[in-house]
Formats: C-alpha cells, structure tokens, sequence
C-alpha cells in the first residue's frame, strides 16, 4: 500500500492500460514531455514514447476525431481534452460522430475509445474553465460516462474505460486532483456501472458523483451527530446507471437526496428523481430533494463560486428540512 | 490526352466504375421520384471520374472516407449494389440496416469507413485511422473526399494541419463542384481554389487536376497515394467537377447559369473518357456490352430492393453498444 494522489492515480492507471495492450495510445495538448497541464500524465510520454504519447495541435476537434479515426481501424487511444468546457469545440465528434457511428451503421463500426477531460469547479477559474458537464455526456445516447471520486477508483475505472468496447467520457474532477488514498500496488480493474455506498445509513440516501461524494460525506457526519443515519451512494458511471443500489437504497430509507454539481436544469439528478418517482414511488416518506448548482454560468470570486456550488451545509439544511 | 501510365484494362475499368455510378444514382433520382426511395438522396452525378479514379489507385485495404455526397465513392469500392440501394429505399436489406439512409452509406469490409452528414467532420477522422495504420504498420493510405463548401470548416484547417505535422498517409481531395448548396464559391470563399490556394498554408503543393478527366484523376491518385505510402505525409488535391443535378432531392438546381450547366455538360466524364477509348481503338461493342451490364446490375438491385421487407422492428434498439444492445441501466 502506497499513499496515491487522484492525479497520480490517473497516471497509472493509463499506465497500466498501455503496458496491457500495445494499442492503447494517448494523444492531447501538452501530454507529453510536459505531463500534461495537470500534471496527470507525467511520466507516461518517458515510458511508452512518443508514438504512443503524442502532443496535438490546439485543435480538440482533430484531437476527438483522430482517436474516434483511431479506433475505427483497430487502436484503442484515450484523447484528452484539458477541460470538460472545450467538449463544446467538440461536440459535433463527441455527440454527433462517435456516439451514433456504431448504430447509424448497423453494427458496423467499433468504437473503443475513452474521452479523458478535467471536469468541475472550485479552482475559482470562472465559467469556461470551471463547469461540472457530466449531464451534457449523459444526454447523448452511445456514450458511457464515468466520473471517479477517489484515486483508487480511478485506477479500476479507468481499466474498464480502457477495456470497454464502446466510447467513454471520463470526467476527472479538478478539485480531486490532490486527494489521497492509501491504494494497493498491482493491477486495478473495476467495471462500468456499478454505484458504491460509500457511508452505509437508514434514514436517507444521498446520492452523488466525483467532488460531491466528499460534500456529501462530510454532511453524513454532521447528520449522524444529529441522530440522522444517511446512506451515501457515490454514482461513480452515470451511463450505464446503477439503478439497483439507488431503489434498493431508497427501498430502506425512504427518502432521497441527490448532490449535483452540474446546473440544475436537466442535470443528473433530474434523472435520478424521474426513476425512483416511476419505480420507487411507494417506498418514498418524503418528497425527493435536489441540492444542485443554480442555473447559471460559474462565477470566478471564491465568494461567489463557493456560494453556487452545492456544500455539506446545503446537503445538511435540505436533510433536516424534509419531513 | 491519354496518360502513358494507365493500360486499357485499367481505363476499362474506370469507365464500368463510372457507368455503375452514373445508372445507379440515375436510378436512385427515379426512385425517390417514385417514392421509393425514402428522405433525402445527394447525387455525385457528373462528379464521377473523381470517385473512379481514386477507387482504380487505392489498395483493397485503403480506406475511403466521404459525404453525404458518398453513393459513388461507397459503390465504387466494391459495397454491394443492391445493399445500398436497399439503405436508400430504408429496407431490411440495407448496407446499414436501414440506420443510417442515403446520407451514411458505409461498408466496412471493403474499407469504405463512412459517408459523414456534418460538413467536414470526416477529415480528422480520416487522419487519425490513417495514423493507426502507420502505428499498427498496416501500409494504409485513407483518402478522404469533400466539398468545395468543407473547406470554410474548421475540422478541415485542423485535420489537415494535424496531418501535415504527423506526416499521416492520407490523401485529401476536394472535390469542387463550385456551389455549397446554392450558393456560388465566389459569394463565401477568399480565394479562387478552396482548396489548391490553402495547401501552402499547410507546407503543401497546390494541386489541381480536372476532375471531369478519369485519367488525369487517376494519375493524381496513384502519385499521392503512393507518396502517402511512402510515408512522406498527406496531399490536398482539389478536383475541379460540376455535379448535373441539383444540390439534393428533386433540387433542379435553378441558381446556375443556364451556358455555365451546358458548358459542363458538354464535359461529361463519361462521354470524354468512351470518345477517348473509342478513339484508341476499344471496339464500340466492348463499350456497349459494359453500359448493358450495369444497366443490368441496376435493374436487379432495383427489383430486389422493391421486393426487400422494411427492417424488423425489433433492430430498433440494437447496435448502440458493442454487445448489440442499448441499455443504459441495470
Ligand atoms: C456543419 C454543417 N453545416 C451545414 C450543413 C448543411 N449542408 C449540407 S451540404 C451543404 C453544402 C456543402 O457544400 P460542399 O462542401 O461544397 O459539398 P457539395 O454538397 O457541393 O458536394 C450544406 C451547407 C451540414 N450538413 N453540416
Ligand atoms: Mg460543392
């Protein structure tokens, strides 16, 4: 056991990947001999060369259609796109391209692919370099969508990103990139679309995914001090959806919180609340609440952006204010 | 002109390729006259030397890459004639099934990767399977076909500079048939050649060939091919062609000046490349028995696409994911 940053994690675990298969390749803008911007590749370009690992062109709709182009014909590459907000540039690849390519052509086409971006808030970046867009992803069918909350997650979510046949958008969260976690040596393998509860609990499940675990977590604790048990379930893949934890969980305590960063309209948890109204309604004490960021662009100021993405306190007020 | 370096089986060839091309969209118009032919068709008719000529230089495994605009390109690489029109009319005997219509014609196991209905989106993609065949070291070219319209894109600036600095083998060729739709080049693009004008800002040569004249095309293609293959990077070659019909459907294409349409076709490919032929001495019957037999191939994709089921409603919901399925849940 070895004391691993999130960062890092991302690092090995495409390491990990590379040193499997020869086919997997990474390209992006300065992943190479720099490391990458976030420093979340360093050492791979050092490892595997620079056929393998390959600085781009500002360019993120050639980065995404090159490795969509890659795939196609027998690769299985991982693009990195240095944040989640430049999917925009993008998006035709993304939402148009390599998302429908295998169904519009009856099976024909293979798309093995992972989409790596730095996803969410907290770095005081302001509005196009700071959003939480796991719900843009999430809306499109073909794609799966992953967002790891801890460094070992990381690892075993990235392996099956890696090893999926399908596309992948795997969204790292900015502000987890320093965390810490004690993580075994050796190989991590984890699958797609199994959700993990994180804080077992009776009296309320609080649902969330990557940073919003932790915020999650800490209101747990405030909770249970006050004599309120919360289950935490940390989604971990968005697409496919672990709908099994959620009713099971929400069969037991009869009420539901979902934690999201993204902006309130149409974002995840919207989802969520639709499934468990459809399928859980009879299990439900209480009307479910969504703690979400308002419907807005994120402010830059700590004050401001603090104040718009949602913290432990909201978590606990919206807990204590349900029936 | 006839080019040293093309022997007559080739040019035979080429001609058949353009003949099948030229009564296979005929007969997809008359289809979607008729009906039977379901949402939208964009024809190549009068585009087809271009296709032709780069089919005739490409190895079976080099992949073909284009438009909406794609029917000639997927047919000439050897997909399956009653497959695609199958696809046109949405039948179950589509190359696609019926997914992906008249604007997704694809056919992988004869490499044609893909006919792509967002202006210029194929290019980066073409770029980066032609990368994955240097790294896997399969001697790959990708050929990768647009419009005159593609090259005001983004996707084209940065796929072909991202080929250019990779020195990927992928052959890029414009075919500028002078309009986008309805709109003259003249009216959206700074400079005279969409493309040949643009090659030096990528370190490229300007290339121009008529793409009316199979051969001058063909000569085109074996060059860039081979330099592709090669490994010395990627070409930009703009083929000058006029498309005979309008820009979609039943357009008739009335934005054009009525001398400018006759003085192309005045140009047909095909009457150019029989004239030549004949006047190489190919016997007018060994022509004739080549337009016969496609007239042929098309009458019975005809009949067997007018016979074909629709698809099974149950193929609705398959081939999102890998496993043939598309759950998003458990
Ligand atoms: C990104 C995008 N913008 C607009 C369109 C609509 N559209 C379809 S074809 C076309 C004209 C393209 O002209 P050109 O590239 O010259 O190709 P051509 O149709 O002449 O073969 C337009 C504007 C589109 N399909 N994709
Ligand atoms: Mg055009």
């Amino acid at each position: 056991m070895a004391e691993l940053t999130y960062r890092a994690a991302v690092a090995r675990g495409i390491a990990q990947e590379m040193e499997r298969d020869p086919n997997v390749v990474l390209i992006g803008e300065d992943v190479a001999a720099a490391g990458g911007v976030f420093k979340t590749t360093e050492g791979l370009f050092e490892r595997f060369g620079p056929n393998r690992v390959r600085d781009t062109p500002i360019s993120e709709e050639a980065i995404i259609g090159a490795i969509m182009g890659a795939a196609m014909n027998g690769l299985r590459p991982i693009g990195e796109l240095m944040f989640s907000d430049f999917l925009a540039t993008c998006w035709d690849i993304v939402a148009n391209q390599i998302a429908k390519t295998r169904y519009m052509t009856g099976g024909q086409v293979a798309l093995p692919l992972v989409i790596r971006t730095a996803n969410g808030g907290g770095n005081r970046f302001g509005g196009q370099h700071a959003q939480s867009v796991e719900n843009w992803a999430m809306a499109v069918p073909g794609l799966k969508v992953v967002a790891p909350s801890t460094p070992s997650d990381v690892i075993g979510l990235m392996a099956a990103a890696v090893r999926d046949p399908n596309p992948v958008v795997f969204f790292e969260h900015k502000k987890l990139f320093a965390a810490k976690q004690e993580v075994p040596e050796g190989e991590i393998v984890d699958r797609l679309g199994a959700a993990t509860i994180r804080n077992p609990g009776s009296d309320v499940t609080i649902v969330a995914l990557a940073a919003m675990v932790s915020v999650a977590e800490e209101a747990a604790v405030v909770l249970a001090a006050s004599g309120v048990s919360a289950e935490v379930i940390d989604l971990r893949t968005l697409v496919p959806l672990d709908t099994k934890t959620l009713l099971e969980s929400v069969s037991r305590t009869g009420r539901l919180v979902t934690v999201e960063e993204n902006p309130r309209l149409c974002g995840w948890g919207a989802e969520i609340t639709s499934i468990v109204v459809e399928e859980g309604f009879w299990h439900l004490d209480a009307p479910i609440v969504r703690v979400t960021t308002p419907h807005i662009p994120l402010p830059a100021a700590a004050e401001l952006e603090d104040l718009a993405i949602p913290s432990s306190e909201q978590v606990v007020a919206a807990v204590q204010r349900m029936e | 002109m006839t080019s040293a370096s093309v022997d007559e089986s080739t040019r035979l060839a080429m001609y058949r390729d353009m003949v099948r091309a030229r009564d296979f969209e005929q007969r997809a118009y008359d289809l979607f006259l008729e009906g039977v032919v379901q949402g939208t068709t964009h024809l190549g008719l009068g585009q087809e030397a271009v296709a032709a000529g780069f089919a005739a230089a490409m190895r079976p495994t080099d992949m073909t890459f284009c438009t909406y605009r794609g029917h000639n390109h997927t047919l000439l690489r050897g997909a399956p004639m009653p497959a695609l029109m199958g696809e046109l009319a949405g039948r179950k005997t589509g190359i696609c099934g019926g997914k992906g219509g008249s604007m997704h014609l694809t056919d992988v196991p004869n490499h044609a990767m893909g006919s792509y209905a967002i202006v210029g989106a194929h290019l980066p993609i073409a770029v980066g399977a032609a990368w994955a065949g240097v790294l896997r070291g399969t001697d790959q070219v990708s050929v990768c076909f647009f419009g005159d319209g593609a090259t005001n894109i983004g996707a084209f600036h940065e796929a072909v500079n991202l080929a250019a600095v990779w020195k990927v083998p992928v052959v890029f060729v414009c075919e500028n048939n002078l309009y986008m739709e309805y709109t003259p080049i003249g009216d959206v693009i700074a400079v005279e050649h969409p493309a040949a004008d643009r090659a030096s800002a990528y370190g490229l040569e300007s290339i121009i060939v008529d793409g009316n004249d199979v051969e001058a095309v063909h000569d085109i293609a074996v060059e860039t091919i081979e330099r592709a293959r090669r490994g010395e990077g990627p070409s930009l070659v703009e083929a000058k062609t006029y498309r005979h019909k309008g820009h979609s459907r039943a357009d008739p294409g009335k934005y054009r000046p009525d001398d400018e349409v006759a003085a192309w076709l005045e140009r047909d490919p095909l009457t150019i490349s029989r004239r030549r032929l004949e006047a190489d001495g190919v016997a007018g019957d060994t022509i004739d028995a080549i337009e016969a037999e496609s007239m042929i191939e098309v009458d019975s994709a005809t009949e067997a696409t007018r016979n074909a089921p629709p698809p099974d409603p149950a193929t609705l919901m398959t081939e999102v994911w890998a496993d043939g399925g598309s759950e998003w849940r458990n």
